[in-house]
């Protein structure tokens, strides 16, 4: 199967051809917010850090969104006096060959006229951006991340365990599947490190899923909650197993950390705990705060399977919504891509879930807006985290 | 739902199903070609034991083990929380 995408200057292959308005700081959000808006349906999307004092993980994650395979060109907004390394972001985004402005709020005379600059900037660049040249895609060029989010009963025996199918097939056929979630994987170990291609990288695996349980041990958040056991979850394992399932059964490739992208096909883990002592709270705050961790790994789409019924979608790559209850699906259906809870139906199966997963990613990435895509939900969110990079035997 | 599925087993070496339904006391159900009879009335989500699962003996849902039998569970039976254990944490639960 060849997919349409869009082949940019420094070889990446992206399935959106989108521009991005990113403030570098709060105060220049509303700016580029005005800026963005009226182009909001031509894909000019908003993003951005709200943070003023320096974080290298904010860096890195912004630095890779900004050169992702589904941007095709860059707006930077600044205040002026932040933190932000600008002219490094700026210089990344023009060695990547995306065309790329920065505007500076305080030397531009204020709000209004970096708007009018802003906009001019954004219809020129539209135009520009119509000349991308586009090339056929494969599998192998195509990366995919799975989060779950609003659980319930039904995410562990329909949603997620079809989504491990789904992410099967897309590893047999060279693609490169993402999964994270490390703090939610207690009593998982012994198998998810039975499954590293290399004894290596099993240790690596094994030390990120300890650190992930002692952070989350300091922040006092407890996984398993009363609710769980009422919904006929028994143990802390068999909870971690529902979401674990959304990995299938492919070995593990490699580990990485948000803003590692892989670059062998295979399935690999994203450690999104943070390194050393816990210092800016949870490590997630929201699931748009995992989708777009996911996204700076280089994901070009994402597999969001929900029981209780989110809607969010994201900035940059399509959200494809798995809906695990076909109680939801039917209140929440003009939210949802994919009705996994047919499953539960006897004349559905999940292998047939599976397909329809993997019929749907071929169909997004060949350009077809997912649901929330179409609603235009572009959420994001970016935080402050540590991270020491990652180890010499976690990617090969 | 139409023909709606009772029970749904997520691996093959599982010696537990999933209720995918609330299933009613004294229900009896073909399952995998063989006659189940629900001694409890469970909702969606609980699990159903497969087969005599004895003391000890490794609880399997997605072919893994999710814990460990903390007594003898006959075929037809509700496992949980009264009847096994985490391999791991302590469940607590507030009554």
């Amino acid at each position: 199967m060849e997919l349409k995408g869009y082949i940019r200057q420094d070889g990446k292959k992206g399935i959106r051809n989108v521009v991005l308005v990113v403030y570098l700081v709060e105060c220049a959000h509303f700016v580029a917010s005005e800026i963005a808006t009226p182009f909001k349906k031509l894909g000019v999307q908003l993003l951005g850090f709200g943070g003023c004092y320096p974080n290298a993980y904010a860096d890195k994650v912004v630095n890779q969104l900004c050169t992702h395979s589904n941007v095709g060109g860059v707006l930077l907004v600044s205040l002026g006096c932040e933190s932000f390394n600008r002219m490094k972001l700026a210089k990344a985004i023009e060695a990547s060959g995306r065309p790329v402005e920065t505007l500076v709020i305080q030397e531009n005379g204020g709000t209004l006229p970096t708007i009018e600059k802003g906009q001019t900037w954004i219809k020129s660049t539209l135009e520009l951006l119509k000349e991308t040249p586009t090339i056929y895609i494969g599998l192998e060029d195509l990366i995919v991340g799975t989060i779950c989010g609003g659980s319930d009963a039904t995410s562990g025996i329909t949603a997620n365990p079809a989504v491990g199918l789904a992410f099967d097939k897309l590893v047999a056929n060279k693609g490169i599947a993402i999964f994270e979630e490390t703090g939610e994987m207690i009593g998982c170990a012994d198998h998810i490190i039975s499954r590293a291609k290399r004894p290596e990288l099993g240790k690596e695996i094994e030390k990120s899923l300890n650190k992930a349980a002692q952070y989350y041990t300091i922040m006092g958040h407890g996984s398993f909650a009363p609710g769980n056991a009422d919904g006929g979850l028994s143990t802390i394992e068999e909870k971690s197993l529902g979401a674990y399932s959304k990995s299938g059964s492919a070995p593990i490739s490699g580990l990485i950390k948000p803003g590692d992208v892989p670059k062998e096909s295979g399935l690999y883990l994203m450690d999104v705990v943070p390194d050393g002592e816990p210092r800016f709270g949870f490590p997630n705050i929201n699931d748009n705060s995992e989708i777009i961790e996911l996204i700076a790994s280089g994901c070009h789409l994402i597999l969001f399977t929900t029981g209780r019924g989110s809607v969010v979608g994201s900035a940059i790559s399509p959200v494809i919504k798995v809906c695990a209850n076909p109680e939801t699906y039917r209140r929440m259906s003009g939210d949802m891509d994919v009705n996994a809870g047919k499953a539960l139906d006897l004349d559905h199966s999940l292998p047939e879930v599976a397909d329809e997963i993997y019929d749907k990613i071929l169909e997004v990435a060949s350009g077809k807006p997912s649901v929330s895509e179409q609603l235009g939900h572009q959420e994001f969110v970016i935080t402050y985290k540590t991270f020491e990079p990652i180890g010499p035997s976690c990617l090969v | 739902m139409g023909n709606s599925r009772k029970l749904i087993q997520l691996s093959t070496q599982d010696n537990v199903a999933v209720a995918c339904q609330a299933l009613q006391q004294g229900e009896i159900l073909d399952f995998n070609e063989e006659e189940f009879l629900i001694e409890k009335a469970v909702t969606l989500g609980h699990k159903i034991a497969l087969k005599d699962i004895a003391l000890g003996e490794k609880i399997l849902k997605y072919g893994i083990a999710i814990g460990s039998a903390t007594q003898a569970i006959k075929k037809g039976e509700q496992v949980h929380i009264h009847n096994m254990k985490s391999d791991f944490i302590p469940t607590y639960i507030i009554d």
